[in-house]
C-alpha cells in the first residue's frame, strides 16, 4: 500500500503542471455542479415553505344560506388535488378581519352580512394549482377565489428550470471532469509507457501497475473536491448575504451552508473520487495490453 | 522448458514472419537464436514471452500452454522468464536497487526476502558498489548487468534474451555472454539471440539458426555459416 500511494505521489510531482491543472478543472466543474445544486436545493427549499401556506379562498355566493353553502363542501372535496377545504361562516370571517386589523375603528363597524361565505382550501401539489383553482370556480354556487396563482406559478418554474439544468450540468460536467482526469493520468501513463511495459514484461499483474495511477487520480479527485467545498462555501455566503439584502418581499428564504454542509461535503468527496479513479481507470485501460 | 510445434506467425499487415516452426529447448539447455535481420527471431522471444499470440501451431513455455492460456495467468508465466532486451530497458527515473526491487514487489515479495535477494543478485553480476546509481551514470555493459540481475530476481527458470550484447563492444560483449553462461551452469536455462559470429563459434553452444521464418540448422558445437 506504501507503494501505491509512494509511486501515485511521485507521478503527481513529476506532471505538477498538469496536476495542478486537472486539479483546478475539477474545481471548476464541481462549483458549477454545486452551485447549481445549490440552488435546486434553496428553490426547492422555497417552494416547500409555500407550499405549507398552499390554499386559496373560494367565496360562495352570498344568495346561499349558511347550510346551502355549507353543502358545497363535498363538491369542493371531490375535486382533484384539494386536500382539505374549511368551511367559514361570514361572521367567523369578520371575526377574523377585526382581529387582523384591531386598530381600524371603521371595520368594527362592518356587518357581517359585507362579507361572504366561504372555504379555505389546500392543494397537495403547488404546481397543479392553476387547474384546481379552475375547477373549484366552475362549481354552481362559488362566485369567486383569492389565490396567488401566478407567484406559485412562477416558483414552480423557476424550480423546475433550475432543477433540470442542475442535472443536465451534473451529468455533462461529470462526463467532462472524468474526460480531465482520464487526459491528466493518460499524459502520466504516457510518460510511463516504457516502464508499464517493463513491468508486465517482469510479471506484474494488471493491478500491480494499475494501482499507483488510481492512487493518483483518487489524490487529484479529492483534493479538487476539497478545495472546491471551501470556494463553494464562500460563494453561497457572498450570494446569501446578497440576496436576504436584497429581499423586499420575505419570499425569498436561504438554507444556511452549515444545515448542507456534511452532506454537500460528502457529495462532492464521493464526486471527486469517483471522477479521479473512473479517469484513471478509463486511461490506463489500453496500456495494459501488453 | 520451451516447445514451438508447426508455429506460424502472420502479422495483422499479412507479413509472414514464422512458417512453421519446429522448436525444442529443454530444462538447463543455453541455445543461440541466430540468423539475418528479419529472418524472424525476435518473434519466435516474442510468442515465448506472450507478447504475441501464434497464428497457427502449438506453443508452450514452462509448462503453461500459451494456445488457451487465461490472460490472468499470463503474468505468472512471465515470472518463470526473465527477458533481456538490446536496449536494457532500465527505468530511467530509478536507481539501480530500486530497478531489482520493484520486479520482487511486483510479485509481492516481503521487504527483507527483496532485500536479502538484492544483495545476492548485485554481487552476482558484480556491481555491489552501484547499487544507489541511476541508469545514466552506468556504462552500456554495466547496465546490460543490471538488467539481467533483474531477469533473474525472481529466480526464474528460463532467460530469454533479444541481442544483449547488441549496443556493446566485443570486450564487453564476451563478458555479458560469459555471464549468462554461468547462470547456466547454475541451472537456469537460457536463449540468446545474437549476430556475434565469433562469440557464438568460441562458446561450443547449441546453436539454431533460422532463414525467411524457417529453422535451417539446428547443431551443436556452434558454428554459424550462414552468410548475412
Ligand atoms: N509488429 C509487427 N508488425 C508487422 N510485421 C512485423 C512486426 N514485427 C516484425 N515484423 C516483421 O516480421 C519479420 C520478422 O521480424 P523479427 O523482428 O522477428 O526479425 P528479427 O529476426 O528479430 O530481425 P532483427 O535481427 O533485425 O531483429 C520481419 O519481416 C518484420 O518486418
Ligand atoms: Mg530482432
Amino acid at each position: 500500500m506504501g507503494y501505491y500511494l509512494g509511486e501515485g505521489l511521485r507521478s503527481i510531482k513529476n506532471h505538477a503542471m498538469m496536476s495542478f491543472s486537472a486539479v483546478c478543472m475539477i474545481v471548476g466543474c464541481l462549483l458549477i455542479m454545486g452551485t447549481f445544486t445549490l440552488l435546486a436545493v434553496n428553490l426547492e427549499h422555497m417552494l416547500g415553505r409555500l407550499e405549507a401556506e398552499n390554499e386559496f379562498l373560494a367565496y360562495i355566493d352570498e344568495t346561499y344560506t349558511t347550510d346551502q353553502a355549507k353543502a358545497l363542501e363535498s363538491q369542493v372535496l371531490a375535486v382533484e388535488n384539494v386536500s382539505s377545504a374549511e368551511f367559514v361562516t361570514r361572521e367567523q370571517a369578520l371575526e377574523q378581519y377585526r382581529q387582523d386589523r384591531q386598530d381600524n375603528e371603521l371595520l368594527s363597524e362592518l356587518p357581517a352580512s359585507a362579507l361572504r361565505d366561504r372555504f379555505r382550501i389546500r392543494v397537495h401539489e403547488i404546481g397543479q394549482m392553476e387547474d384546481t383553482v379552475a375547477r373549484v370556480r366552475a362549481i354552481d354556487g362559488v362566485v369567486n377565489i383569492s389565490a396567488q396563482v401566478e407567484v406559485a406559478q412562477g416558483f414552480v418554474l423557476v424550480r423546475n428550470i433550475a432543477g433540470g439544468v442542475a442535472l443536465v450540468l451534473v451529468a455533462v460536467l461529470l462526463l467532462v471532469s472524468i474526460f480531465i482526469i482520464s487526459n491528466t493520468v493518460r499524459l502520466a501513463t504516457f510518460y510511463r509507457k516504457e516502464e508499464i511495459a517493463i513491468m508486465k514484461m517482469c510479471g506484474a499483474t494488471n493491478a500491480f501497475v494499475r494501482w499507483p495511477f488510481v492512487v493518483e487520480g483518487a489524490v487529484l479527485g479529492l483534493n479538487g473536491s476539497l478545495l472546491a467545498f471551501f470556494l463553494q462555501w464562500g460563494i453561497y455566503q457572498f450570494v446569501c448575504s446578497a440576496v436576504i439584502q436584497s429581499n423586499g418581499l420575505s419570499l425569498l428564504t436561504v438554507i444556511p451552508y452549515a444545515d448542507m454542509a456534511r452532506q454537500l461535503l460528502l457529495t462532492f468527496l464521493g464526486t471527486g473520487f469517483v471522477i479521479g479513479v473512473g479517469g484513471s481507470l478509463l486511461a490506463i485501460r489500453k496500456f495494459l495490453q501488453v | 522448458m520451451v516447445r514451438l510445434i508447426d508455429v506460424e506467425m502472420k502479422y495483422g499487415n499479412g507479413t509472414e514472419a514464422l512458417k512453421g516452426v519446429n522448436l525444442r529447448i529443454d530444462d538447463g539447455e543455453f541455445v543461440f537464436l541466430v540468423g539475418a535481420s528479419g529472418s524472424g527471431k525476435s518473434t519466435i522471444l516474442k510468442l515465448i514471452t506472450a507478447e504475441i499470440a501464434p497464428t497457427k501451431g502449438r506453443l508452450m513455455v514452462n509448462g503453461y500452454n500459451l494456445n488457451n492460456i487465461r490472460p490472468r495467468q499470463v503474468p505468472h508465466m512471465r515470472r518463470t522468464l526473465g527477458v533481456v532486451f538490446q536496449d536494457f530497458r532500465l527505468i530511467e527515473k530509478k536507481t539501480v536497487k530500486e530497478n531489482l526491487a520493484f520486479v520482487m514487489r511486483a510479485v509481492g515479495a516481503s521487504k527483507r526476502e527483496t532485500r536479502r535477494r538484492l544483495d545476492y543478485m548485485l554481487g552476482l553480476v558484480e556491481l555491489t558498489d552501484k547499487g544507489d546509481c541511476y541508469p545514466y551514470q552506468l556504462s552500456g555493459g554495466e547496465q546490460q548487468r543490471v538488467a539481467i540481475a533483474r531477469a533473474l530476481m525472481n529466480n526464474p527458470s528460463m532467460i530469454v534474451a533479444d541481442e544483449p550484447t547488441g549496443n556493446l563492444d566485443p570486450d564487453r560483449s564476451k563478458e555479458i555472454m560469459t555471464l549468462l553462461s554461468r547462470i547456466n551452469d547454475m541451472g537456469t536455462t537460457v536463449l540468446v539471440v545474437t549476430h556475434e559470429k565469433k562469440l557464438v563459434d568460441s562458446m561450443n553452444k547449441r546453436v539454431v539458426a533460422i532463414r525467411d521464418g524457417v529453422i535451417i540448422s539446428d547443431e551443436m558445437g556452434g558454428y554459424y555459416n550462414e552468410k548475412d
